[in-house]
C-alpha cells in the first residue's frame, strides 16, 4: 500500500483528496475552479517556470505530505507567550492553525476595526467585493492551491477614516504531528481615509516534522488610506513559507511593506505583487534577509504602475552566509497610461562566503515615455577599508564584520517608523546576527 | 617604546620601504617629513598592520613585543593609533556604540571589566570638551556625511578617547583650513605627556608651527636619507625636497 502510493505524485494525487474534503468547504464557491486553474498552470511549479527557476520546490510536496483540513489544538497564554516575542502597547491577533484564538487575543476597538475569522466573513460586503479578485491571481500556481484549499485566516477591515494608532500584531502559530501543508488565507481591507499597521510573524509549535505553509493575503487599500504591512519572519527551522501578498492600491493612497526574514527556516519564498489602480499613489518596500547554512530565501516582488503620478520606492538588502541561496527579482511595469511615474528600485547584497549563491533581477518593463525609473543591484563583501579602520580601533576582526553587517541591516530597519515596532525588528536582527 | 631596525615592505612585489631605521622613546615627537611617494604614508600603513602590506625585511619592536606579529586590533590594544589620512565613512555605525565597543574590547585585552555607561558618557564628555568636538556628531553614524575637517577631529577625538602610548598621525593636516587645523593640533598638544609618543607623518612644514617636534626626519625612496631637529624642517620649507634629492643620487651605486 504505502509503496504504491510513492510512486503518485502531489498534482495527481490532490483531485482525490480535494473531493472528500475541500469541495464543499464554506462559503468560498470558487475551489472548483481554482483547483482546475492550478492543475492547468502544471500543478507544483518546476524550475522550468521562469518565476521558479532558481527556487526548485517540488521536492517539498512529496506525497506523504498531508493537505486534509488542519486540527486545531489548545493552546495557552504560557505557549504563545514562550513561541512569541509580543509587542507592548499593540492590539494582538492569535492564529492556531490559521484559525483566529479569542481568548489570546486583544482585539482593536470594534468602533475602529471589524476582525473575523475568514470562514465567518462570508456574508461581509467588503469579503464580497475584494475576495480572490486580485489582478493576475490566476497566474500564480500557489494562490490558485491555497484558493482551492484554504481553511480559514483573517479578515480585517478598517473603517473609512478610522486611525488605529497601536499597530495590530498578527501571530500565526502553526501545530501539526507529520509533515503537511497549510493554506491560511487573508483579506486586508482599509477604506477611505483609514491608516493602520499590521505586524506580522510565524511560529511552529512541537513540530516533530516540516510544514509548508502557502499563504496568500489580498490587501485593499482605499483612495487617501495607509496601510504599513510588517513580515517579521524569524520562525523556526521545521517551517517552510510560500507567501503571496497581493496589494492594490486606489488614489492618493500610501502603503508600506517591510519584509524581515531572520529565520531558521529552510525555504522562505515571497511574492509581494502591488497593482496601483488609481492616480498619485506612494509604495515604500523594504526587505531584509539573512541567509545562512543551506537556506534558500527568494523574493519576488512586482509593481503595476497603472495610472499617472504614482511613486514606487524599493529597497532590498540581503547577507549571503556559508552555502546559502538567495533570490532577488523585482518586477515594475509602467503601463502605458502611467504618465509621470516614479519608480525606483535597488537590491544590495553582502555575499560573505564563497560557497554561497544569489540571483538578482530588476525587470523593468515601461510602455510611458515621461517617467522617471532607476534600479540597481550591488554583490559584493563587506569594505576592506572599513574593517580596517575598525580594527585599528582595536575591535577585533569578527566583532568588525559584525557591525559592519549590522550596519548593513540597521540601515534598513530604521526605516521603520514606529518606535516600538523598530525596537523589535533590531533586538530579533540583533540577536540573529549574535548568534 | 618604538624600534624599527632596517624595515623593508612591498605592495604586490613593488619595494616601497627599503630599510627604515628609527627609534621613538616616550614623551617624544616625531615628524617624518618626505616628498610625494617617498613611501611615508606606507610607513605608517604598515606600522598599523594593513594586510595590503608585506613586511619583506627587518623588524619592528613596540614596548618590547614583535609588532609585526600582531593583527591591527591587538596592535590598538597594545597602544598604538593611526591617525587616519582618510577616515572612513560607516553608515549604520553610530560614532558613540563604535566608540565604547573599541574602548571596551582594549579594555577585555587588558583584563579590565567593561566601562559602566554613566563612566563612560562622563569620559566621553569631558574628551569632547577638551578636544572642542561638537556634541551633536556623537550621535551620528561614524563620519557618515562629515567634512573633512570634521572627519579628521574625530579621528583626534578618538584617539583622546583610547589614549594611546604611540600615535601615528598620517598627514592628518592635508584638507585641514586653517582654523580645523588649529584645534586638531592644540587636542594633540593636549594630550602630549612624557608617557606617550607622536610619530606626525606630514608634507608640509606648516602643521609642525603648532605642533613642535623634537625630531625631524625626510624619508626619501623607501629610506630616511636624512634626520635633525625642527630646524630641518625649516630647511626644508625653504629648500624644498630637490636638493636632498640630489644628495641621494650621489651617494646611490649607478646601475
Amino acid at each position: 500500500m504505502t509503496t504504491a502510493t510513492k510512486h503518485i505524485s502531489f498534482n495527481e494525487a490532490l483531485p482525490a483528496l480535494f473531493g472528500a474534503q475541500f469541495s464543499a468547504n464554506g462559503w468560498f464557491a470558487g475551489r472548483e475552479a481554482a483547483l482546475q486553474q492550478f492543475l492547468a498552470l502544471g500543478g507544483i511549479p518546476t524550475v522550468k517556470v521562469e518565476d521558479w527557476k532558481y527556487t526548485n520546490v517540488v521536492p517539498f510536496f512529496k506525497n506523504d505530505i498531508q493537505i486534509t483540513l488542519p486540527e486545531v489544538p489548545e493552546v495557552t497564554a504560557a505557549q504563545l507567550e514562550a513561541a512569541a516575542t509580543l509587542i507592548p502597547d499593540a492590539h494582538r491577533l492569535v492564529l492556531v492553525n490559521g484559525v483566529l484564538q479569542q481568548h489570546l487575543s486583544q482585539l482593536p476597538p470594534a468602533a475602529q476595526v471589524t476582525v473575523s475569522r475568514l470562514s465567518e466573513a462570508g456574508t461581509q460586503p467588503a469579503v464580497e467585493l475584494y475576495f480572490n479578485q486580485s489582478p493576475k491571481i490566476n497566474e500564480h500556481h500557489f494562490a490558485q492551491l491555497n484558493s482551492a484549499l484554504f481553511n480559514d485566516g483573517l479578515f480585517i477591515e478598517v473603517k473609512a477614516k478610522a486611525i488605529v494608532e497601536q499597530p495590530i500584531q498578527v501571530i500565526h502559530l502553526y501545530a501539526a504531528g507529520q509533515s503537511r501543508l497549510f493554506n491560511p488565507r487573508h483579506l486586508v481591507v482599509v477604506n477611505e481615509g483609514a491608516s493602520v499597521q499590521i505586524v506580522e510573524s510565524a511560529a511552529g509549535l512541537g513540530l516533530t516534522d516540516t510544514v509548508v505553509i502557502n499563504s496568500v493575503t489580498e490587501s485593499i487599500v482605499a483612495e487617501r488610506a495607509q496601510l504599513s504591512q510588517y513580515q517579521l519572519q524569524t520562525g523556526g527551522n521545521q517551517l517552510r513559507f510560500i507567501n503571496q501578498n497581493l496589494v492594490e492600491q486606489k488614489g492618493k493612497s500610501l502603503y508600506n511593506n517591510y519584509t524581515f526574514t531572520l529565520t531558521d527556516s529552510d525555504f522562505v519564498r515571497n511574492n509581494l505583487n502591488i497593482s496601483l489602480d488609481e492616480e498619485r499613489t506612494e509604495t515604500h518596500m523594504y526587505g531584509f534577509y539573512i541567509a545562512a547554512g543551506t537556506q534558500v530565501i527568494d523574493n519576488h516582488t512586482s509593481v503595476d504602475h497603472r495610472m499617472p503620478h504614482c511613486e514606487s520606492n524599493e529597497l532590498y538588502r540581503g547577507v549571503l552566509l556559508d552555502k546559502a541561496t538567495g533570490v532577488f527579482n523585482g518586477k515594475i511595469y509602467v503601463h502605458e497610461d502611467a504618465q509621470k511615474t516614479n519608480a525606483f528600485q535597488q537590491n544590495n547584497n553582502l555575499v560573505i562566503s564563497p560557497e554561497a549563491t544569489l540571483f538578482t533581477k530588476p525587470q523593468l518593463e515601461i510602455f510611458a515615455d515621461d517617467v522617471k525609473c532607476s534600479h540597481g543591484c550591488t554583490i559584493g563583501q563587506v569594505s576592506e577599508d572599513a574593517l580596517f579602520y575598525l580594527r585599528a580601533r582595536g575591535i577585533g576582526e569578527a566583532e568588525a564584520r559584525n557591525l559592519l553587517v549590522k550596519a548593513f541591516a540597521f540601515d534598513i530597519t530604521a526605516k521603520v517608523t514606529i518606535p516600538a515596532v523598530r525596537k523589535h525588528v533590531e533586538q530579533i536582527a540583533s540577536q540573529y546576527l549574535n548568534a | 617604546m618604538l624600534d624599527i631596525k632596517n624595515l623593508h615592505a612591498a605592495v604586490e612585489g613593488n619595494a616601497i620601504l627599503k630599510g627604515i631605521n628609527l627609534t621613538v622613546k616616550p614623551g617624544e615627537v616625531h615628524a617624518i617629513m618626505g616628498p610625494n611617494g617617498s613611501g611615508k604614508s606606507s610607513l605608517a600603513s604598515v606600522l598599523a598592520g594593513r594586510e595590503s602590506y608585506e613586511v619583506t625585511d627587518g623588524s619592528v619592536d613596540f614596548l618590547g613585543k614583535d609588532l609585526l606579529d600582531m593583527s591591527p586590533e591587538v596592535r590598538a590594544r597594545e597602544g598604538l593609533f593611526l591617525a587616519f589620512q582618510y577616515p572612513v565613512e560607516i553608515p549604520g555605525v553610530s560614532n558613540i556604540n563604535f566608540l565604547k565597543t573599541a574602548v571596551n574590547e582594549i579594555r577585555a585585552y587588558h583584563g579590565e571589566p567593561p566601562m559602566q555607561a554613566k563612566a563612560f558618557l562622563d569620559m566621553l564628555k569631558s574628551k569632547q570638551k577638551l578636544m572642542e568636538f561638537d556634541a551633536n556628531l556623537m550621535n551620528r553614524s561614524l563620519n557618515e556625511g562629515f567634512s573633512g575637517g570634521e572627519k579628521k577631529r574625530n579621528d583626534i577625538f578618538q584617539m583622546a578617547m583610547l589614549e594611546p602610548k604611540l600615535a601615528i598621525m598620517d598627514e592628518t593636516d592635508s584638507g585641514l583650513d586653517i582654523d580645523a587645523l588649529r584645534i586638531v593640533s592644540a587636542g594633540v598638544n593636549k594630550l602630549r605627556s612624557k608617557d606617550n609618543a607622536f610619530v606626525i607623518i606630514t608634507h608640509y612644514q606648516r602643521l609642525l608651527e603648532y605642533i613642535v617636534p623634537d625630531f625631524v626626519h625626510v624619508l626619501y625612496n623607501g629610506r630616511i636619507v636624512k634626520s635633525g631637529t625642527k630646524e630641518l624642517a625649516l630647511e626644508l620649507e625653504e629648500k624644498g625636497y630637490d636638493w636632498l634629492k640630489e644628495d641621494i643620487r650621489l651617494e646611490e651605486p649607478v646601475q
